[in-house]
């Protein structure tokens, strides 16, 4: 059967990372065809690539076997190929009806907007869907977000697209909202349309999907019938077998546990969470993004003070309400985003680095400028940063060296606790690999680390253990010797409960 | 371990000759500076007269209340807010003060003196009050600042009329005309003796806080937090500086400025105008051409000084050079938008 869209060796290099390597997919008319692939495995990129908001450096894309060019939004449009973002693109101060006939509503010849041919339209349009509870005329702000999303696939109708492309549309669904747009998907596999499925959910894969294709780290790993396969192997494709040795994680001596949470709670982001760390010990943390990862971190460190929730340091149970306080207590957080939350990227290395020590760097409330050149001097050599001049504005550097000089502001702070959220994301090889010999170094040190990542091979070789949140839940934790992509990437992705393989029964409403 | 010097090659090797003028034209201080220089020494050359000391003094004391108010705004831009009500809150406090200094039933054991030095401290503590409270609705009701000073500009002009019912103030005590004294005047000088006898206290107060606060701003903490709130709240607050604390302190820090450029702008002349010219326009003006970004971050209190010192130097320049004063409002309008472009390509520059 023809296609009636294939992407061909497609590849698409964003500065200092190749985000897709050689990638094929394509979707044939009355099929649902799910992407799979960890965080940043390339998915959006390609989703992007196929609705005309990036145009691949090489490869082809092939319309019912014609070469074309998407050049933009709207010439993908013009094509049939719809996108349903996760963030659904709504005028909420405008009607159901206005906001399905954006830009394209029925017209008089005097160019006036022909109001009730258009309620009329959007109704039809609706009860095409076997939607009938939907009134046209509400603003869309008022509506849930199943509703919502209603609105935006029946925009895309209304566009009268042949491919319709959904970005995690159950992410933020209820159940009963899930269960009526896969009716709704079902509809329209009837009718001939394609739809590319992308979701972290395996079970809606076997549910909805006719094949699936998995991509990692920017390669295409494999194109599969769904009734060709099992969980198991596509949570190998996903989650890949080989570790590279780029992760030198130095034997160390781990001593005291030096932090302690115990029933951490800041709902719904994280719930009941306990742990420990040691000195000398990193311990890894793995999980989806929105699983509350982050959000661990930033209770820990005072920026989303607990609800409730013990926090121990050196056994001593403390209160972080802010940043400033978890400092005191040598808590330091290298943060998940390095230009908005790591740097003042106007200004230069040496200020950026000293922001976390003024205090220190002051007397009687005046910045001693020769200790803080030493300080910006020493750390730049330490980390081996490469910048000609401490006074070289931030912006400028390489992401490597950026993502150094904000760890080199969180080392002038000495701290006993460091909390790295995805310290090597969008960095080069070599960088990273800087990054992972300095925190082995700082762990041998007696520095005690919680490493928060998306990359399992970095998680796997850097930890001495590993933990991995799901819904805001610790829900597994692994010794360096027990742990395993395969059992990592299960209890990331639902399948596995307390380290436990979940019953199949169990795991329907997930 | 690799040295620093090894790594890359400055940049700016390929520019090696022009580095000077590059550093120079990079600076907004030195571009106003040598802007300044020239205007003088052309509407001089063509108009000698211009260069007479009795107006040359007023060409650096006309805006020397709007430069110490500048202070103030400088702060408040730099950590990317604004304030509207500064005009508003200027002649408000203006009023305040020479209503205080004429006022006759204060206790007898009050001396006319100790009434003069409460006329001209009062508008500094009310300031800073009204400054905090503006603070507080900036930084912990979260509500944009050009909202909060819009409602506050209303606010504040609602009461001058109602209070003053229009009339000017007049009949204040001699000892209260602090700007219209001479500090220097018997001091004996061995050259420029005129021009300095005859530079007049507003200037001294011009020159005397602009270089306090730049060294504050430049070589304390708490400056360098200001900059780094403006350059990046999320960054600076995940760096431990409580950005409510370097906000609510900008706002009073404003409100103390306005107080004492109140009390420049009341003691002037014989009257207290209660009329209101676009004080804050004019001292906003300052600020951006000055060098200040308006997205925050960057930018000095020397700049603005000198902006303001510019603006006042072409307002009078131009009755010189037989150019209708009028036009005064259209250059400064050139002149913020030559300013915003420049920071414009500065910005691609630095993020190229």
């Amino acid at each position: 059967m023809q296609p009636l869209l294939e992407l061909q060796h497609i590849t698409k290099t964003f500065p200092g990372v190749k985000a897709l390597d050689d990638v094929q997919f394509d979707i044939c008319a009355g099929e649902v065809h799910a992407l799979l692939g960890e965080n940043g495995a390339g998915k959006s990129t390609l989703i992007k690539i196929a609705s005309g908001v990036y145009q691949p450096d090489a490869g082809d894309i092939l319309l019912e076997g014609k070469p074309v060019r998407l050049g933009s939004p709207h010439e993908a449009q013009s094509q049939g190929i719809a996108t349903i973002y996760q963030e659904l693109l709504l005028y909420p101060e405008l009607t159901v009806a206005e906001n399905i006939f954006m830009g394209h509503a029925p017209r008089t010849p005097f160019g006036a907007i022909r109001w009730i041919s258009m309620r009329e339209k959007a109704r039809e349009l609706l009860a095409s869907l076997n939607i009938y509870d939907l009134d046209v005329t509400r603003k869309v702000g008022a509506l849930s977000v199943g509703n919502r999303q209603r609105v935006e696939i029946a925009k895309a109708l209304s566009l009268n697209a042949r491919i319709l492309i959904m970005d995690e549309p159950t992410a933020a669904l209820t159940e009963a909202d899930v269960e009526r747009l896969f009716n709704i998907m079902k509809l329209l596999k009837g009718r001939g349309v394609g739809i590319i499925y992308i979701s972290h959910r395996l079970q809606e894969v076997f549910d909805m999907g006719d094949r699936v294709t998995v991509l990692r780290d920017g390669r295409y790993i494999g194109t599969k019938a769904v009734t060709d396969t099992t969980e198991d192997e596509l949570i190998n494709m996903l989650v890949g077998r080989s570790i590279d040795n780029l992760f030198p994680k130095a034997e160390t001596q781990i001593g005291n546990v030096v932090l302690e949470v115990e029933h951490l709670n800041h709902k719904p982001l994280t719930r009941d969470v306990s742990f420990q760390l040691r000195e000398g010990e990193i311990v890894g943390m793995a999980g989806l993004v929105g699983s509350g990862r982050s959000e661990l971190a930033q209770s820990i460190f005072g920026l989303l003070p607990a609800q409730s929730g013990i926090i121990r340091i050196n056994g001593k149970a403390i209160r972080v309400r802010n940043p400033r306080k978890a400092m005191r207590h040598g808590v330091a957080y290298l943060p998940e985003d390095r230009g908005t939350q790591g740097l003042v990227r106007q200004m230069n290395l040496r200020i950026n680095m000293s922001l976390t020590v003024l205090r220190m760097l002051s007397r009687a409330s005046f910045i001693n400028r020769q200790k803080e050149l030493k300080l910006a001097l020493s750390t730049i050599e330490k980390l081996s940063i490469r910048a000609y001049s401490p006074n070289q504005i931030v912006g400028k550097l390489s992401g490597g060296n950026q993502q150094k000089v904000v760890v080199g502001k969180w080392l002038a702070t000495m701290p006993r606790i460091l909390i790295v959220d995805e310290p090597t994301r969008g960095i080069d090889v070599g960088a990273k690999a800087e990054i992972h010999r300095l925190m082995g170094e700082l762990a041998k040190q007696g520095l005690a680390i919680l490493m928060i990542s998306s990359e399992l091979p970095e998680v796997l070789g850097m930890s001495d253990r590993i933990l991995v949140m799901r819904e805001g839940r610790i829900v597994a934790e692994y010794s360096r010797a027990d742990a395993t992509q395969e059992n990592i990437g299960m209890a990331m992705m639902g399948n596995i409960e307390n380290g436990h393989p979940v019953e199949e029964h169990q795991m329907d409403g997930v | 371990m690799a040295s620093v010097t090894q790594t890359v090659k400055p940049i700016s090797r390929r520019f090696a000759v022009p580095r000077v003028l590059r550093s120079i034209i990079g600076s907004q201080e030195a571009v106003l500076f040598l802007a300044l220089v020239l205007l003088i020494a052309y509407v001089g050359n063509e108009n000698g007269r211009f260069l007479a000391t009795r107006n040359m003094v007023n060409v650096f004391s006309g805006n020397a209340y709007i430069a110490v108010a500048a202070i103030g705004m400088t702060m408040v831009i730099i950590t990317g807010n604004i304030d509207i009500s500064v005009g508003s809150l200027m002649v408000t406090l203006a009023m305040f003060s020479g209503a205080i200094s004429i006022y006759t039933h204060f206790p007898s054991w009050m001396s006319e003196n100790s009434i003069i030095w409460l006329a001209w401290i009062a508008p500094l503590i009310v300031g800073g009050i009204v400054g905090a409270i503006i603070g507080f609705f900036v930084t912990y009701l979260r509500i944009p600042a050009i909202v909060v000073s819009l409602g506050f500009m209303s606010i504040l002009k609602g009461i001058l009329i109602i209070v003053s019912e229009g009339e000017r103030i007049t009949g204040m005590p001699d000892g209260y005309a602090l700007a219209q004294r001479h500090p220097l005047e018997k001091v004996p000088l061995p050259i420029f003796e005129d021009f300095f006898h005859g530079l007049t206290m507003p200037i001294f107060f011009m020159f005397g806080l602009i270089i306090l606060v730049a060294l504050w701003m430049r070589y304390s903490a708490t400056g360098r937090a200001l900059y780094a709130v403006g350059g990046n709240a999320e960054a600076a607050r995940l760096s431990g500086i409580s950005e409510h604390r370097i906000l609510m302190l900008t706002f009073i820090l404003n409100g103390f400025f306005v107080g004492i450029a109140s009390v420049l702008y009341a003691t002037q002349f014989s009257v207290i105008q209660v009329t209101l010219p676009p004080i804050e326009m004019t001292i906003i003006t300052a600020v951006v051409v000055g060098g200040v970004s308006i997205l925050g971050g960057t930018g000095t209190v020397i700049g603005a000084m000198l902006a303001a010192i510019l603006l006042n130097t072409i307002t009078k320049a131009l009755v010189f050079v037989d150019i209708s004063p009028f036009w005064m409002r259209a250059i400064q309008g050139v002149l913020i938008l030559i300013t915003v472009l420049a920071d414009l390509l500065r910005r691609q520059r630095q993020s190229a």
